[in-house]
């Protein structure tokens, strides 16, 4: 008992500290927006401490609370990159949230609450615990989508989403029942070992197609994304931010830990039909974010797209496969914080921002930040020397390996593809010159400012210096039992 | 002077200096024209260096640099030069002090971005020129794509957006099929030998299965993948499409590093990948590359021909000459490569110095249409006298460089090929046909419009920049066995012969 509460600290700790500023948040009043935030930075920096203490503390091969929770290198990693995601949404939200005049505490308080369902997921080696990590983290950010209640299309997102989520939850859900009904097991190994000495009778199928798509409804893969680019361009954009990186980043963890763990052997059956779906989504999320004209929806489609190249390494599979994805999550990360950073930064007095012709010759007037947005969109394109073209390599060195070279060729045309949208607003910012009407200025943001900073320099490291996060992201997916 | 980082010097000096110049003020023009010259001449003293330290006869890489990057798939950070690789990079560092000075007065805004994309670009040639690692060449064959669309884009002509975009849509398309063969050739060596690696000598000894046909067959779709790369680049017939745009488009500069430099890693890298790599490919891809080399050089020069902006004119000649140069690489003897590595270094030169010339009369009178000039032999006596000294060069004239290129590449090719050459030939007489035909319009024309009465003739700084260019000329003219004999042990060595 003792062991598991210790394996359980991080999430215990995070809860409780979410709560701690939700009660001090009705009590200050919406005045005390640095006090909250610090507290919330320290919240997670202090949950991430636990973390690495916890994780000193257990054997990462154990099981704890009868075989449901693991803490295992790869739960560990991906905890650790949904505090970081975490702490920088709180850093960015900090002046979004003074400058539109919102309240603090319940806002940081969903996003903590968010990060220990994430955590939970990656955590989870049964279906039900997945499951329950799952719903906590998708409603609070149901709640967070809509908390610009004075928006109108903040409200629609939080609709749309709701309602979408809500859906597809219960897909995800029917599929469940039907394998524990084919199988009488939610244990992940359980599960592995039952399908792997019986042929799986139809039901058990169903059950798997249930899941996959269920699953692909959360990472936003082709053909479940259309919720994707209304949420995103309605929430408040840190919540774009953070939906784009976080939630995604975990319903990633457990795509992996669930299919390529508990579902290996019926890989035949579910591989072809995640490797289409991969396809689908770098075409289509490429193409569609072609014509946008709104940063934001075309940052959705661009996440969409990315969710694509994800899903090529979680295809190739094996320790490769699942370590460039992890590298690739962390990578994606930084990157797209980052220009979601930049978008905050130029949303400004009553004067949205969001459009591609807002950007024009801002790098004459802003050049230190239109740099860190050209470093971001040449990652997003997989240009060296950035994160993202290291990223990319790994996806692909995996996927050629494992013998899926149409998949990475449709990856890298489509890679062109998408560089046409990237530069677009690298085009905007260098090339031309602001019509002078009401030329886009940053308001002083600081913290956003400092994320953003933070951000290009790990775009940079990254890209030039891969080999010790490479070196982490391998360690952590070493033990590729994932069950 | 130690030669153990010579190559890093060669190849990070000018991207250094130009992050550095990143953090200068916007108004320090001054100090960014002057830091960035004398960068670039820092480059050229140490490829001049390199030039003398090299041991020609020794057809390996030298002054190798080794140094692990990423462990775990065996990329390295390798660096090495042969004689090939030499005279390329010689070429580029000449021409980048060059095009500094030219644009020392035409280039007045934003003088600190471009610089600092000039030096970048600079390292991303060099770094391509010198890699010895597939991926590290991949890498900096990448790093060259945002410069060149910065400086088209930028400080371009009217159509410059359209320009830019085309070039870095085009090029990216090739490169990103190339970054999955290389992966997939890295991949044959792994499960060959078991061990990762992407080191170029290591490459060379995984062998390629032939398979049959062309879509089971992983030589064939390898070579097609590298080849696709280069082709764009270089750009063969019929893939050409961007090159009229971003070079009619590009500043002065930018054309002279484009036609003078970026071109030839087109070929450089038919050469340097997808002869040694894939030698059953190219033997069986001969024939076509052959025919598109001869469509490339009669057609150039036939659309050269009916072109009326002086810009265009020599846009298109390049088509013509870089045809030139894929018909010797792919003669496939001695004789037509190493003519072909001559003809890289020549079409530097003369379209370099072409290109530097029409920006000289743009400065003047902002047009570059042929019909808006005439008689000027009157008014600029010295610009005369430099472009036709270009024109000559760049039409084969014996005693200047471009007829030891054209001859050697022709009879190099003639004993496999004769039919190929007799075509081919007929391209020489054309690129007389039109570059003469353009003296004889802008120079000797009646001088008909007002305007060009009062041009002035070249100034100092634009000799300054021509003198260097002319000299090469007459260098490798008179005496091309200095160049030859530098590339010739590592030339034998990659065509195996």
């Amino acid at each position: 008992m003792r062991a598991d509460l210790i394996a359980l600290l991080p999430e215990l700790m995070l809860a409780t500290l979410a709560m701690a500023v939700l009660l001090a948040g009705l009590a200050s009043g919406k005045a005390r927006h640095g006090l909250l935030g610090a507290g919330a930075v320290l919240a997670l920096a202090a949950t991430g401490v636990t973390l690495w203490l916890a994780a000193g503390a257990t054997d990462p091969g154990a099981h704890f609370f009868s075989g449901m929770f693991v803490l295992d290198h790869f739960a560990i990693f991906f905890k650790a990159l949904f505090l970081l995601t975490a702490a920088l949404v709180v850093l960015l939200s900090h002046d979004y949230l003074k400058r539109n005049d919102y309240r603090p505490g319940e806002y940081l308080a969903l996003v903590m609450f968010a990060t220990v369902g994430m955590m939970t997921m990656a955590s989870g080696v049964n279906l039900a615990v997945i499951y329950v990590g799952l719903e906590l983290m998708a409603l609070s950010t149901y709640i967070l989508a809509g908390y610009f209640r004075r928006e109108v299309k903040s409200h629609e997102a939080a609709a749309k989403y709701f309602v979408l989520g809500a859906m597809s939850s219960g897909i995800l859900l029917y599929g469940l029942s039907l394998i524990y009904g084919a199988t009488g097991t939610l244990d992940l190994a359980t599960l592995a070992r039952v399908l792997a000495s019986a042929k799986p009778g139809p039901s058990a199928l169903v059950g798997v197609a249930l899941l996959a798509c269920g699953f692909l409804f959360k990472v936003a893969a082709v053909p479940f994304h259309v919720w994707t680019p209304d949420v995103y361009e309605g929430a408040p954009t840190p919540i774009t931010a953070f939906m784009s990186v976080g939630p995604k980043a975990a319903a990633f963890a457990m795509f992996l830990r669930v299919f390529i763990g508990g579902l290996a052997p019926l890989a035949a059956s579910w591989i072809w039909l995640v490797g289409v779906a991969a396809a689908l989504t770098m075409i289509w999320g490429n193409v569609a974010a072609l014509t946008q004209d709104n940063v934001k929806r075309m940052l959705a489609y661009s996440s969409i797209a990315h969710a694509g190249y994800a899903l090529v390494g979680l295809v190739a599979g094996g320790p490769a496969g699942v370590n460039s994805v992890l590298f690739y999550m962390l990578v994606y990360t930084v990157t797209n914080i980052g220009a979601f950073g930049f978008v905050i930064l130029l949303e400004s007095r009553g004067y949205a921002g969001e459009t591609v012709a807002d950007y024009a010759g801002l790098a004459r007037r802003h050049p230190a930040a239109a740099f860190g947005m050209l470093l971001f969109m040449l990652s997003l394109g997989g240009i060296p020397p950035t994160a993202g073209f290291m990223g990319k390599l790994y996806l692909f060195a995996a996927a050629v390996n494992a013998g899926y070279v149409w998949l990475v060729v449709v990856a890298v045309l489509m890679s062109a593809v998408s560089l046409y949208y990237y530069l677009r607003i690298v085009l905007q910012m260098y090339l031309r010159e602001g019509d002078g009407a009401e030329p886009a200025t940053l308001v002083a943001a600081p913290w956003t400012e400092r994320v953003i900073w933070a951000c290009g320099v790990a775009v940079l490291v990254i890209g030039l210096l891969p080999a010790p996060f490479l070196a982490a992201a391998r360690a952590m997916a070493g033990a590729v039992g994932l069950l | 002077m130690p030669t153990d980082f010579l190559l890093s010097a060669i190849v990070l000096t000018p991207g250094v200096v130009g992050l550095l110049l990143l953090a200068t003020p916007r108004e320090a023009v001054r100090l960014q024209r002057w830091v960035s010259l004398l960068a670039s001449v820092a480059t050229l003293v140490f490829a001049a260096v390199a030039w003398s330290r090299i041991d020609p006869a020794n057809a390996s890489f030298q002054f190798v640099e080794a140094r692990t990057w990423l462990p775990s798939l065996g990329i390295g950070y390798r660096l090495g030069m042969d004689g090939i690789s030499l005279v390329l990079v010689l070429l580029t560092a000449l021409l980048q002090p060059i095009v500094f000075i030219s644009s020392w007065r035409s280039i007045h805004d934003k003088v600190k971005g471009y610089v600092v994309a000039m030096l970048l670009l600079e390292t991303g040639v060099l770094g391509a020129f010198l890699a010895t690692d597939m991926f590290l060449f991949y890498v900096f064959w990448e790093l060259m794509l945002v410069p060149m669309y910065f400086i088209i884009g930028v400080w371009g002509g009217e159509r410059r957006i359209y320009a830019a975009v085309k070039f870095v849509l085009f090029t990216l398309a090739g490169s990103l099929l190339m970054l999955v063969a290389i992966i997939y050739l890295s991949f044959v060596f792994h499960s060959q030998t078991g061990t990762w690696s992407f080191a170029y000598e290591d490459m060379l000894r995984a062998s390629v299965p032939m398979g049959q046909g062309f879509w089971h067959s992983p030589q064939m779709l390898l070579f097609a993948a590298f080849a696709l790369a280069f082709a764009i680049k270089v750009p063969i017939f019929p893939l050409h499409t961007w090159l009229p745009d971003a070079h009619t488009e590009a500043p002065t500069g930018g054309s002279i590093i484009l036609a003078g430099v970026l071109l030839k890693l087109g070929t450089y890298g038919l050469l340097r990948f997808n002869r040694p790599l894939f030698p059953e490919a190219w033997q069986r891809a001969t024939p076509l590359f052959l025919t598109l080399a001869v469509i490339g050089i009669v057609y150039g020069a036939l659309v050269a021909w009916a072109q009326k902006d002086m810009k265009k004119l020599v846009a298109y000649s390049s088509v013509t000459h870089m045809g030139f140069i894929v018909l010797g690489l792919f003669a496939g003897t001695l004789t037509s490569t190493q003519g072909a590595l001559l003809q890289m270094v020549n079409h530097g030169l003369s379209t370099g110095a072409l290109f530097l010339l029409v920006g000289v009369v743009y400065d003047r009178r902002h047009t570059r249409m042929i019909e808006d000039f005439g008689g000027l032999a009157a008014v600029m006596p010295l610009y005369t006298g430099a472009f036709l000294i270009a024109t000559l060069s760049s039409i084969g004239l014996p005693g200047l460089n471009g007829f030891v290129g054209e001859f050697l590449i022709l009879t190099g090719a003639f004993p496999r090929h004769p039919a190929v050459v007799a075509v081919a030939a007929t391209g020489v007489v054309l690129g007389a046909v039109y570059m003469l035909s353009l003296v004889r319009r802008v120079f000797w024309n009646p001088l008909a419009i007002e305007a060009n009465r009062s041009l002035p003739d070249l100034t100092w700084r634009e000799v300054l920049a021509f003198a260097p260019l002319a000299f090469f000329m007459v260098w490798i003219g008179v005496h091309p066995g200095t160049f030859l004999s530098l590339s010739e042990a590592a030339v034998r060595r990659l065509i195996g012969g």
